[in-house]
């Protein structure tokens, strides 16, 4: 579809999750855009050359021969005053991984979708959590999104996140490839000066610059054993921590002030659905939770006491969030769409554990992973998720259970 | 929604989620996925409800099948999961006696959309086509509504004439017949 962002008036557009992301870029109005095309974020990238084309985004655009280059080229932007933008997925994030690594700590406020992609190998082209689940302790903050809607409200959302000087972190929004990437449907397109008032002029380098008026050397030598290195080093790795842990703290307020003036209210840090009662909850991330909604309905009406809890951002962690809302239920389901290798079930799964280590009494709980590759997650697979989940109530937990195992192409 | 890469499945059921949108309805659609190959088989799965459709899944029991091709059903059982009482739009030159069909269907539109593509197009791209086609055998959606997403989609001047064009005949050219219950037995 070809929308046209309005001055002055919302309007509703008919697109998918690729296109709404590059709305919201536009939206933003991104000063630096660098582009390697991976599916399935490609036409991520290809909208955004033909905004610039078109005039609608008045960024410069750097066609790079890779990711590793894509990063390093916006860190240099960034530095240099720009706001940026870049998108990409499972290989293209491996081959980025040197400098993705380095941004948290340059504290570069970059804004990042990782249409998220399985990772090799076997080989497969299909969606999956595993790409930004691999890199989930680099540093970045970490958004899922459950919606198209959300896709293009949570990009433009991540630019006042990630300069928020108390944070000063880069952002990875996360949003399924496959069936978010290519899934259409109607959305709300914000109003460009509503925009540009919750954002504001970027300034995103009032820290460390590449600025020939005020030289300064960035990313100093630091560590070893002696002298002040150790102090310097320690000391930068801390700073991340703080901002991280300031980072609840200002996603929770930018969500309220987007909501305020969108009237869209997307659950920040988690989302409870139906939990009031509840006896057990399921919990899920991107998606896969329309599907997990349309199954807890039918379950209440079958009179079984579930709800859903929606992880929305994964780091930093919302820990004190999720212990409060799981504290009064007796048995969870997770489900996960990527493996912790490790501990052989979901990481999400995993991080919720640790998590309940806060809450008072014992609960029970059970892995599942589903979604692998494209793999669909369906309301039947999630009515199965409630029958194993709500007998855990009353017994133990197994190995962690393969949602689509048995699932083959139609003859 | 059934077809072949290069008929333009995916596009087809993004432009008809626009037109019900257009109509007032909530509307998702989801293309299934897979290597950029011309002429493998491809689906894509439309969703429409009066309420918000929260579910961004692929459909396995569909009311309604909206086929772009005359052979994929060949490679593909198309009629896996259909509904009773369902419905087929179809693109074929056959009569309906030659077409093999499960009790399900109740309702079926047939359009020769091949032919009619290659007189517009000169390649059988037959996706707007059957749209006009699916307009006439169900009344899900109307033609002023397609027409529009049309119009608001990328297409432009000869090319958005000659869909524009593609999308009439096909509502025109499309004989609709209801399969009674013997019909069905037999």
């Amino acid at each position: 579809m070809s929308a046209v962002i309005q001055p002055r008036k919302a309007q509703y557009v008919v697109c998918d999750g690729n296109e709404a992301a590059a709305l919201a870029v536009a939206l933003a109005r991104v000063d630096m855009v660098a582009v390697y095309p991976i599916t399935p974020q490609s036409s991520l990238v290809e909208y955004l050359a033909k905004f610039v084309a078109d005039g609608k985004l008045a960024a410069e655009l750097v066609d790079v021969e890779g990711e590793h280059s894509v990063l390093s080229v916006l860190q240099g932007a960034a530095l240099a005053g720009a706001r940026t933008y870049t998108a990409t997925c499972g290989p293209g994030l491996a081959f980025m991984f040197e400098p993705y690594i380095r941004t948290p700590g340059l504290r570069l406020p970059l804004v990042m979708s990782i249409v998220t992609r399985d990772t090799l190998s076997p080989q497969s082209v299909w969606g999956g959590h595993q790409d930004a689940m691999s890199v989930r302790e680099a540093g970045w903050i970490q958004m899922y999104c459950e919606s198209v809607q959300e896709v293009l409200d949570t990009v433009v959302m991540a630019y006042r996140i990630a300069e928020d000087h108390n944070v000063m972190l880069p952002v990875n929004v996360c949003h399924d490839g496959n069936y978010l990437s290519y899934g259409s449907t109607r959305i709300e397109l914000p109003a460009q000066d509503a925009v540009d008032t919750f954002l504001g002029t970027p300034d995103v380098n009032w820290h460390a610059a590449l600025d020939p008026l005020r030289p300064m050397a960035i990313d100093p030598l630091t560590g070893g054993a002696g002298g002040v290195g150790p102090a310097l080093f320690v000391g930068y790795r801390k700073g991340q921590c703080a901002g991280m842990h300031n980072a609840l703290e200002a996603i929770t307020a930018t969500h309220q002030e987007w909501g305020r003036i969108t009237g869209r209210q997307h659950a920040p840090l988690i989302e409870e659905y139906r939990m009031d009662g509840a006896e057990f909850a399921i919990l899920t991330l991107g998606s896969m939770t329309g599907a997990g909604k349309d199954a807890i309905d039918e379950a209440r009406t079958r009179g079984l006491a579930v709800g859903l809890v929606k992880v929305k951002t994964y780091r930093p962690f919302p820990v004190a969030a999720l212990a409060a809302a799981l504290n009064d239920v007796k048995a969870i389901g997770v489900v996960d769409r990527s493996v912790d290798f490790g501990w052989n079930c979901g990481p999400l799964y995993r991080d919720t554990l640790s998590a309940l280590h806060h809450v008072a009494a014992p609960i029970r709980s059970q892995s599942f992973i589903g979604g692998l590759a494209g793999a669909d997650i369906t309301v039947e697979d999630f009515g199965r998720v409630i029958e194993t989940t709500s007998a855990l109530v009353r017994g133990a937990g197994g190995a962690t259970i393969w949602i689509n195992d048995k699932d083959r192409a139609p003859a | 929604m059934h077809g072949r890469g290069g008929q333009g499945a995916v596009l087809a059921a993004t432009i008809l989620a626009s037109a019900l949108v257009e109509e007032g309805m909530c509307a998702v659609a989801v293309p299934s996925f897979g290597f950029e190959r011309r002429g493998a088989p491809v689906a894509a799965f439309v969703r429409t409800d009066s309420k918000e459709i929260r579910q961004m899944t692929n459909i396995y029991r569909p009311d309604c099948i909206l086929c772009l091709d005359p052979t994929v059903g060949h490679t593909v059982n198309i009629f896996e999961g259909v509904r009773a009482g369902g419905t087929l739009v179809q693109t074929t030159n056959k009569p309906l006696a030659d077409l093999l069909l499960p009790p399900a269907i109740a309702t079926v539109g047939l359009c020769d959309a091949v032919t009619i593509a290659l007189a517009i197009f000169r390649r059988p791209i037959t996706n707007t086509i059957m749209l006009g086609a699916l307009a006439k055998t169900t009344g899900l959606v109307s033609l002023a509504a397609l027409r529009a997403a049309l119009e608001a989609s990328e297409f432009r001047d000869a090319g958005l004439a000659q869909n524009l064009t593609a999308l009439q005949r096909g509502f025109d050219e499309t004989v609709v017949q209801h399969l009674d219950k013997a019909d069905r037995a037999a």
